[in-house]
């Protein structure tokens, strides 16, 4: 039987491979910082030039974490959607809860002008964004979810939530057409995507978000294996099925919309990170695989970043552009490989 | 009859079932008085669109009676929670599972969620029962198979196995021999008919196998336009409730084979 004991050699392999990748993105950056001194500054111990241990606390520590965060949240909401809404190709990306989070910011950046005053300097702030972007990813899932109940079709869910992102980006559209200049470059930069923003404070409120939203996604894990069966099934096995696809869906607009709000949105990571995953992990038990998804996105974003800022270089890619160069080649893989793609 | 000293699993009482709309209630079928007994093979039979469905539906509350009562184990089924009702009650649907990634083991021991803990750890009990429902259904050949690597006959024993691991007093089956052949239908119903007295639980499936069915159920549950009849099947026969059972315009059910045939 394939039990977790079966598996425990690939989570080993797969926990020091994120340790050395953690490591080698820490020591990789614009300034060549010898790795000695990168583990000393870690470790607060000191360092052969201040702004060595400077760098290391306050830039690449932080993003690093940042990556972890962002490639394990938005692969386990992935493999949550994926489950959810009985789909290979659903994902935070795919179904328009990232537009949701893009709508939400959209509304706080480029909308401030046009409420103005007291309200806008109330919702500028970096809780204004988290705020706005996890609600418009809740409200576009939940609507996404609606119309699902109604048509059962998987592929019709998929052309919906396409459908969504259009309508969030015509608005978005509208709302920088109002918005000044300034602001308008706030969010295509925003849009961009990228890991090196957040300061530790940041970080903070995006790690304590990210965390509920891993709690919940753990206790879901009895309800998504039942779900495997399909929804009449899963009743009939005792599972109160509204309330377990609600907590589903918070821990997906939290973990989607948060990342989503401080990094920008980030393409692919949340579609391609269980596929890869189930191709290691050859078994259905989200019990397996979440951890699984854990380990795999937070190396993949780790790596992705790692290429994003070019080593020994000064230019810094887009992480979005990176994510989308890994992630795109891999669904078309899976797609055109004989065996459909399954969850 | 020896039969009325086993214990009723499920009885139900004056039970009408349909749909309740804006315009009011519709009325599939009503007066319906069935008992299904432990170790008892049932059959729900009936043409199409007679409501089996809907009594199936409303006697596994998934939905509302219109009136009259169900009684599972002596208590009201609405009084059951559902991870109570779950431990009572195994269901095998038409519809396909939502996952074919599922391995055959995986599949079998999602029927022990009832019983498993917050994050669904299967305790030796629980692997003993899993264990067990794949050699009832002669399966463990297939334990670590894919579910899209099976057949439709190899799937329908595999939904059966999970039923079984459910450990329920009753299970019951919406057209369990749809899409098989001639030989897996009977191997299906040949095989609930064993596990019923095996386990002693009380088996009931709808089916549009009406010989088959005739062979070999306990009990039968005929459902005609105006009225749903129950009994052992040489009973039923007796009292010519197949005649009515179809339109007479093309076939007619002949007494001695005790099957359909078509009018020359």
């Amino acid at each position: 039987m394939p039990n977790s004991t079966t598996y425990r050699l690939s989570f080993l392999v797969l926990i020091l491979l994120l340790l050395v990748c953690f490591f080698a993105n820490i020591s990789l950056g614009s300034v060549s910082i010898p790795f000695k001194d990168t583990f000393n500054s870690l470790m607060g111990s000191p360092t052969e030039k201040e702004s060595w241990q400077h760098i290391v606390i306050n830039y690449r520590f932080p993003k690093a974490i940042t990556a972890i965060i962002v490639g394990s949240g938005l692969g386990i909401s992935g493999l949550l959607m994926q489950t959810l809404f009985r789909n290979p190709l659903a994902g935070p990306f795919v179904l328009g809860i990232s537009s949701g989070a893009s709508l939400g910011v959209a509304l706080v950046i480029l909308g401030s002008s046009i409420f103005g005053g007291v309200f806008a300097a109330l919702f500028i702030s970096k809780w204004g964004i988290v705020i706005a972007a996890s609600l418009g990813s809740f409200l576009v899932l939940l609507a996404v979810l609606a119309v699902s109940i109604k048509v059962r079709d998987t592929m019709a869910i998929l052309i919906i939530g396409l459908m969504f992102a259009s309508i969030t980006a015509a608005i978005v559209s509208v709302l920088s057409y109002f918005g000044s200049a300034e602001q308008l470059q706030q969010y295509i930069f925003w849009g961009f995507g990228s890991l090196g923003n957040l300061s530790w404070e940041d970080l903070l409120i995006l790690s304590a978000i990210y965390i509920v939203g891993i709690l919940l996604s753990i206790i879901s894990i009895k309800s998504l294996n039942s779900l495997l069966l399909g929804e009449n099934y899963a009743k009939s096995l005792g599972l109160e099925i509204k309330k377990s696809r609600l907590l589903i869906i918070i821990a997906t607009s939290l973990l989607a919309g948060t990342i989503t709000a401080f990094t920008g949105p980030i393409a692919f990571i949340g579609l391609a990170i269980p596929h890869i995953t189930r191709q290691v992990f050859n078994t259905a038990n989200h019990k397996i695989l979440l951890p699984a998804v854990f380990l795999f996105g937070a190396i993949v974003m780790l790596v992705c970043d790692s290429i994003a800022q070019l080593p020994s270089s000064d230019f810094t890619l887009p992480i979005n552009a990176i994510t989308a160069l890994v992630g795109a080649p891999v669904v078309i893989w899976l797609l055109t490989r004989k065996r459909k793609m399954v969850f | 009859m020896a039969n009325n000293q086993q214990h009723i699993i499920l009885k139900t009482e004056n039970l009408s079932v349909g749909y309740t709309s804006k315009k009011g209630k519709q009325v599939i079928a009503s007066n319906i008085n069935i008992e299904l007994k432990q170790g008892e093979l049932v059959g729900l039979i009936g043409a199409n669109g007679i409501g089996k469905s809907t009594l199936l539906r409303t006697i596994t509350n998934v939905q509302n009676p219109l009136n009259g009562s169900i009684l599972l184990n002596q208590k009201d089924i609405h009084s059951y929670n559902s991870f109570d009702l779950a431990k009572k009650l195994s269901l095998v649907l038409t519809e396909p599972v939502a996952s074919k990634n599922l391995s055959v083991f995986e599949l079998v021991a999602l029927g022990r969620q009832p019983y498993t803990n917050w994050i669904g750890n299967l305790s030796n009990t629980d692997l003993n029962q899993v264990e067990n429902a794949l050699k009832q259904t002669n399966i463990e050949d297939l334990k670590h198979k894919k579910c899209y690597e099976l057949s439709d006959g190899q799937l329908q024993k595999v939904m059966i196995a999970r039923a079984l691991a459910q450990d329920t007093d009753l299970i019951v089956l919406d057209e369990p021999t749809t899409h098989l052949d001639m030989y897996h239908k009977a191997y299906i119903l040949k095989l609930l008919q064993k596990l019923a007295k095996d386990t002693g639980k009380a088996i009931l499936f709808s089916s549009h196998e009406i010989d088959l069915a005739i062979q070999l159920c306990d009990t039968l549950i005929v459902m005609t336009k105006n009225n749903v009849f129950s009994g052992q099947p040489c009973q039923l026969i007796e009292a010519k409730v197949f005649e009515n059972l179809f339109p007479k315009d093309l076939i007619a059910f002949d007494e001695k084979t005790g099957t359909f045939r078509v009018k020359k």
